[in-house]
């Protein structure tokens, strides 16, 4: 999303103090002259922001309810809207505020902003081009959409056990202690791993990794489902998981395509990826389940949707629609042979597979980042000060193995105090009848 | 009282074949369940589950007794596809039948 970051003062102190600069010394530079808001890039930025709300309500929350057995299909649904609620109210209480508020420390951005402090209709955030900028509210609600989908997608790791206000709590203290300062470290101009130069466009650390290793810890900690490995846990409607698959790949054009942040042609390569590597990672999933199994699934194709979507965000900005297509088939087959062979193999449960397309799929894909941006194979170039791949991709590993021990960290001690307040799991014949009956007292077919 | 377990997707051909003999009345329900055919194996995510029971049809007839070998024949005629799955038939006796409507009994009531 954004090499920027910094967000510019507000327009009208910045006018203020522009004036009085020309009238003393004609010569003033020009980069003291506020920045221009562009109506263009507004209305793409808002049709952006709720293109990503749409990724998470009602697109991820239907494919991850389609893949739930029947008894557990609101637990989801309930989670999704109420972390998106939550995350909502925590970002501008202060999460705004410690991922961008200012501050230079390369861990976080400090309280300056918190409750919005100083945020006005005039004040503005910075876009990639000099001189051009957005409406800080807008700034602040594109990045909300991302703060509000990344705890979502980690209920797969424990879903169908989980105990709802668990959940709760969880996003609140995983939100304040990994997702903002992670944001802070990746996107905001003082941040540690913004400033090794790694590339992460449109969130494959901030929001892939961190949430495929949050759920990695969070299946282990929270142990297996009752009947794990006996019982038939089918996904309950394949209908509905394409659905919210598809929802999801038309969010993201949000989601990448407005990590630009202007309706520039950098907006568009983003937006050519995101349909290439996706149609890349569907066919090779699908490819290597008819080869090796003889039949090509539905679900294999939507898990190669979302693998294909997961690896070109970190990438998206800065790959050529070539390498877009490598990135997403190979990520593609990454994904595969993790959940279909490895997961099984270690033994925990992570339900919905948060960590074998996201952790996975964002790791493949943030270091194929570094690999596709060389400007030989079709790439903008990179970012490290060296200027070679092998700097480059460096660069990726540390930025992702940084975010793999903070998130990891951050999730065990998340779920520690959680377990220790309200405990993690529902009863067990609470998980036998079912989440929707017994912690929202509903069903969700009267059929 | 005829009992059949047919498949599915040959419902309409055997109630077809039924009122042409004469028959004004069945009962269907669908059900699932086993006999020579086993089920099938569903991979999600390389996740394997064995499905035991296979969804099936089944019908109950109440005849007169001289209706009851031609309902089985065409039942036997119509659900067959000569392949492993093509159900079973049972023939019982019924002690007893009433309309609800009029309380007419027996053969009357069918």
């Amino acid at each position: 999303m954004k090499r920027l970051a910094k967000l510019s003062l507000s327009a009208g102190i910045a006018a203020l103090s522009a004036l009085p600069a020309w009238a003393q010394e004609a010569a003033a530079t020009v980069a003291e002259v506020a920045a221009v808001v562009e109506k263009g890039d507004v209305a793409w930025m808002m049709t952006a922001t709720t293109l990503v709300l749409f990724m998470t309500l009602p697109g991820l929350a239907l494919f991850y309810g389609g893949l739930v057995r029947s008894k557990n299909m609101l637990s989801v649904l309930m989670q999704c809207t109420m972390i998106a609620a939550v995350a909502m109210i925590l970002w501008v209480v202060y999460g705004y505020s410690m991922a961008f508020g200012g501050g230079t420390s390369p861990f976080w951005g400090g309280f300056a902003k918190a409750f919005l402090a100083g945020v006005s209709l005039d004040s503005t955030a910075a876009t990639f081009t000099d001189g051009v900028a957005l409406p800080e509210y807008l700034f602040i609600a594109f990045q909300m959409t991302f703060a509000v989908i990344t705890p979502a997608l980690i209920i797969g790791g424990f879903a169908e056990r989980i105990r709802f206000s668990a959940v709760l709590a969880f996003v609140v203290i995983w939100l304040t202690f990994s997702y903002f300062p992670v944001a802070h470290m990746v996107w905001d101009a003082s941040g540690l791993i913004y400033n090794w130069s790694a590339i992460d466009f449109a969130g494959g650390t901030v929001v892939h990794i961190n949430a495929g290793i949050a759920a990695l810890v969070a299946a282990i900690m929270t142990g297996k489902r009752v009947g794990y490995g006996r019982d038939n846990m089918a996904p309950h409607s394949m209908t509905l998981t394409m659905v919210g698959a598809a929802m999801l790949w038309v969010g993201w054009f949000g989601f990448n395509a407005g990590s630009n942040l202007e309706a520039t042609a950098g907006a568009t390569l983003a937006m050519m990826n995101t349909f290439l590597a996706t149609a890349a990672a569907i066919l090779a999933w699908s490819a290597i389940e008819a080869l090796t199994r003889g039949k090509a699934s539905m679900l294999g194709a939507a898990s190669g949707m979302v693998a294909g979507l997961v690896a070109i965000t970190p990438a998206c900005g800065t790959t050529g629609p070539m390498g877009a297509i490598v990135l997403g088939a190979v990520t593609s087959a990454g994904c595969y042979w993790f959940v279909t062979t490895v997961k099984h193999r270690l033994g925990y449960d992570d339900s919905l597979d948060v960590f074998g397309v996201h952790g996975v799929g964002g790791i493949i894909g943030a270091i194929g980042t570094g690999i596709l941006c060389a400007p030989a194979l079709g790439g903008t170039g990179f970012l490290v000060e060296a200027g070679t791949m092998g700097a480059q991709v460096m660069a990726q590993i540390m930025g992702v193995v940084v975010t793999i021990l903070w998130s990891g960290v951050v999730s065990v001690a998340a779920l520690l105090i959680v377990k220790s307040l309200f405990g993690l799991r529902v009863r067990e014949e609470e998980e036998r009848e079912g989440l929707d009956l017994t912690s929202h007292g509903e069903r969700a077919y009267n059929l | 009282m005829i009992i059949a377990a047919i498949k599915p997707f040959k419902l309409e051909e055997v109630r077809e074949a039924l009122t042409t003999i004469g028959v004004r009345g069945m009962m269907v329900s669908e059900i699932k369940g086993f006999g020579a055919q086993s089920g099938h194996t569903e991979i999600y995510r390389g996740a394997e589950y064995a499905v035991n029971f296979v969804p099936k049809i089944r019908l109950e007839i109440v005849v007169a007794d001289e209706l009851a070998e031609p309902v089985v024949t065409a039942i036997r005629t119509t659900a067959r596809t000569d392949k492993i799955g093509d159900g079973k038939i049972f023939v019982l006796d019924v002690e007893h039948a009433v309309r609800v409507r009029t309380g007419e009994t027996d053969d009357d009531a069918l």
